[in-house]
């Protein structure tokens, strides 16, 4: 039976040609507007460290002692505060990250260039998953040495060393010589999660934060002697030397903890509240207490890190998308009553009201599978636009397999929502009315 | 043109003309919205500089030895101003469409200890202010004496001068001109205003919230240059400096991002909401064609369906005039209906994405705007079917009654 009203309804869709491309088109068009949206929302909103994501917290407290008095914690930790609790070593893994820009004189003749640096401790690519290509981090011990080591990005090696396998060689930064003790695999995190500050202070402006990774991971130590004043976001409550960020009065340092148990989690919230308690009792913290530690994901969600723009497109692809099953179902409830005289014989010789439902219900579902496949060219287009915005994230952007699916899957359901009721209007014909007309 | 009979005819066709109105008012709401937003962002693009922008190039330079700074600038500003075609050079810590170098809090209450206000302070060597071209609003420009070292962040001088329409928020109806602006490090006295002067990051929250300072070159004031010439010599300006920079400083990096014609960094900066901007079009273009496209389709399937009627219509004397003129009056009432219920869901919408997004309430204005533009698109799209039902021969009533 299934094959067969598929050969009516590809006979009917052929009948009118005219109204079967519109309503094609219609649902074409929504899908391709909202599939566009909804994969670039996809692969903004992700989880960054699947797996992982849930065992990364962030602590925060208030470090500051001016009048006027936060709501919630600072977005950083100013350098005492991270350190201490960095230096504590209850968490199973902990690293404190800041970020800059380095300039890199790669000599031969080429000129300097300036890149993103980010000063953190050996912590971080164990924690965080870092792919290594060549080589590793560097030791805890060495990078308490201060110790002259350096990390580089995929990208950066291809620009100095061609790719090559450049551990233990050298290059110079800011002036000061540094070798090379690890090159790191193709590692695009999407959002830079491990950087998240003041992203919810920017307007929704934040595809900065799907910008590409790091181009130079230098032991903090290490960094903060070659490239002082270079280190860069930072809020300070006081006037600062940023010569020496260290004792300034700035936030300026986020810290990253692994918990690898609810129960330790627990534990080292309780440390944090102590810590702050302890701080406050001897005077250098004064405002009053404000602790907190999100997970990853929390924290994600706080500093509503997918940029405005792209929610706002998804809000009105899918009006659009809505706009196009109002039509659709207009259409469809023109095209099937107009068959009612062949309905109606059809309900005569014997067919019920199911059957005739089914077979409306079929040809709505191929308008959608035609829609579809209409309709995930048009998403291969759309992507390929949003590719060629001027926005951080460009680069990542193409479909997916599952993405893939959603188009299909999207469309034949919006169809066949859209085709319910004009099928369970066209099962209600009254066959002896329509009879009697013919 | 009755419009009852219309109306009783409508009625036999509520679901359709029920679902063709709600497009229509799902289109009118999302339209008012799309064009809403799309004349924020080409208002913010259109946001005035206060600067003569066609005439100046930056040339902005990272990775600057301290040690140095105080001669190679001293050197490199001596050497941009002997490029032919350069009227006059100044440094600053920023300018226009580049990256924010003095966002500060700062309170204009001397004992007040609550930073209550947050501004963009511009610092500024000699002649920054006429090289920019900003135009003096009240007071006066800075005399040579009031240049001061620059410390880390702001320099040791006594004066400040403001954007006027900023002065006029901070010290609502009282002259400007001697009140006390205070920073965590500094006092300054406000000297003058000038007309305008945008920040170097407008967004839809703060566009002309600068301050400017006087500051002498060295350490921390060796950075940032910009260039006066005339229009049509921009470009060259622009390759002289960069082969300057090359030969005077060889260790120095030009910031590509932020060097350049300044009406190209311009266009460079609010190349995101173009894009956006773009985008909207193309959501409210697919949109109107989309419920054209409906309006067609259901107007041609009611003239097939009543082709019979229409004969008889034309038979009892009616003119195609008449035939036509039905079924225009017929999509405009649809489309009233649709717009009716539209201008309740724009407004609502709006709520919704206010509530999101910061944006301003949708201006009524819109209201008529999305209603005309629907109208006027029921009326096309309808055409084309009400003609064919014009041409509908009389003759047709006498078959098959």
């Amino acid at each position: 039976m299934f094959a067969y009203y598929l050969d009516l309804a590809l006979r009917s869709l052929k009948r009118n040609k005219m109204l079967t491309a519109l309503m094609v088109i219609a649902i074409a068009v929504g899908i391709g507007a909202s599939m566009t949206t909804l994969t670039v929302m996809y692969l903004l909103s992700g989880d960054p460290l699947p797996g992982k994501s849930g065992h990364i917290y962030y602590p925060q407290l208030d470090p500051e002692t001016g009048a006027d008095v936060r709501k919630v914690p600072p977005d950083l930790l100013d350098y005492i505060s991270a350190h201490d609790l960095w230096q504590s070593g209850r968490a199973d893994r902990q690293a404190m990250v800041m970020d800059g820009n380095i300039k890199v004189q790669p000599g031969g003749g080429q000129s300097p260039f300036m890149t993103t640096v980010v000063g953190t401790t050996s912590d971080f690519f164990p924690m965080f998953n870092v792919p290594f290509r060549y080589g590793g981090p560097w030791t805890a011990a060495d990078e308490a040495r201060g110790v002259r080591q350096v990390v580089i990005s995929d990208v950066l090696n291809q620009r100095l060393f061609g790719g090559a396998n450049s551990v233990g060689r050298s290059i110079v930064l800011n002036g000061a010589s540094v070798q090379v003790v690890g090159v790191l695999d193709h590692w695009r995190p999407r959002p830079r999660f491990y950087l998240l500050a003041g992203a919810r202070n920017s307007g929704g402006n934040t595809s900065y934060f799907y910008g590409r990774a790091h181009d130079v991971f230098l032991p903090l130590p290490t960094g903060l002697a070659i490239n002082a004043g270079n280190f860069g976001w930072y809020t300070c409550w006081a006037k600062p030397d940023p010569m020496n960020l260290p004792t300034a009065p700035c936030e300026s340092v986020a810290l990253w903890v692994q918990l690898d148990t609810p129960a330790r989690a627990a534990a080292y919230r309780g440390y944090l509240t102590a810590y702050d308690a302890q701080q406050r009792e001897l005077g250098r913290l004064t405002h009053p207490a404000n602790t907190r530690m999100f997970s990853l994901s929390e924290w994600m969600a706080f500093q509503n890190v997918v940029p405005g723009d792209v929610k706002l497109q998804t809000w009105f692809a899918f009006g659009f998308l809505l706009v196009c099953l109002f039509n659709m179902v207009g259409l469809l409830l023109a095209k099937f009553l107009r068959r009612s005289g062949e309905i109606g014989v059809r309900r005569a010789l014997g067919a019920s009201r199911a059957a005739i439902f089914e077979q409306c219900l079929i040809e709505a579902g191929i308008i959608g599978l035609l829609g579809g496949v209409f309709g995930f060219l048009l998403t291969v287009l759309g992507l390929w636009l949003v590719r060629q915005q001027p926005v951080e994230y460009a680069d990542i952007v193409t479909l997916n397999v599952p993405m893939f699916l959603l188009t299909f899957a999207l469309a034949i359901a919006a169809s066949l929502v859209a085709g319910a009721f004009p099928a369970l209007r066209a099962s209600r014909v009254a066959p002896a009315l329509q009879l009697k007309t013919l | 043109m009755q419009i009852l009979p219309i109306l009783a005819a409508l009625r036999r066709h509520r679901m359709a003309a029920f679902l063709i109105g709600m497009e229509i008012a799902l289109a009118c709401a999302i339209l008012c919205n799309a064009l809403f937003l799309v004349s924020n962002r080409v208002d913010m693009m259109r946001v005035d500089s206060g600067v003569d922008q066609d005439r100046l190039v930056v040339v902005w330079l990272d990775g600057i030895d301290d040690a140095h700074a105080a001669d190679l600038a001293a050197r490199l500003r001596a050497g941009f101003a002997g490029i032919a075609g350069v009227e006059s050079v100044a440094v600053g810590n920023a300018v226009p469409f580049t990256q924010r170098a003095g966002e500060m809090g700062f309170r204009v209450v001397a004992d007040d200890p609550h930073y209550t206000e947050q501004g963009h302070f511009y610092v500024g060597g000699p002649k920054f202010a006429a090289t920019l071209g900003l135009r003096l609003a009240k007071g006066r420009w800075f005399s040579p004496d009031e240049y001061g070292p620059v410390g880390d962040f702001l320099p040791e001088s006594p004066s400040v001068m403001l954007d006027a329409a900023y002065a006029e928020k901070l010290w609502p109806g009282q002259d400007p001109l001697g009140k006390m602006v205070y920073t965590s490090s500094n006092s300054f006295r406000v000297i003058g205003t000038y007309a305008s002067l945008v920040r170097p990051d407008p967004s839809p929250y703060s566009q002309h919230n600068t301050l400017l300072v006087a500051g002498n070159p060295g350490k921390h004031l060796a950075g940032v240059y910009v260039l006066r010439t005339t229009p049509e010599q921009t470009d060259r300006v622009l390759r002289d400096a960069r082969a300057l920079v090359a030969r005077v400083a060889p260790t120095v990096v030009v910031e590509k991002d932020f060097s350049g014609s300044m009406l190209a960094l311009r266009h460079a900066f609010f190349a995101g909401d173009r894009a956006m901007a773009g985008l909207l079009v193309g959501v409210i273009a697919a949109l109107l064609l989309v419920t054209a496209l409906g309006i067609i389709g259901l107007a041609s399937f009611w003239v097939q369906q009543r082709r019979r009627q229409i004969g008889v219509r034309r038979a009892l004397g009616a003119t195609r005039g008449d035939i036509l003129r039905y079924f225009q009056t017929e999509n405009f009432l649809i489309v009233s209906g649709g717009i009716a219920v539209g201008m309740v869901l724009a407004f609502a919408l709006n709520l919704v994405l206010m509530q999101h997004y910061e944006l301003p309430r949708l201006p009524l204005y819109y209201l008529p705007l999305g209603a005309t533009t629907l109208w006027l698109l029921g009326q096309l799209s309808v055409l084309g079917p009400a003609r064919r039902a014009a041409a509908v021969p009389p003759v047709v009533a006498t078959r098959s009654v």
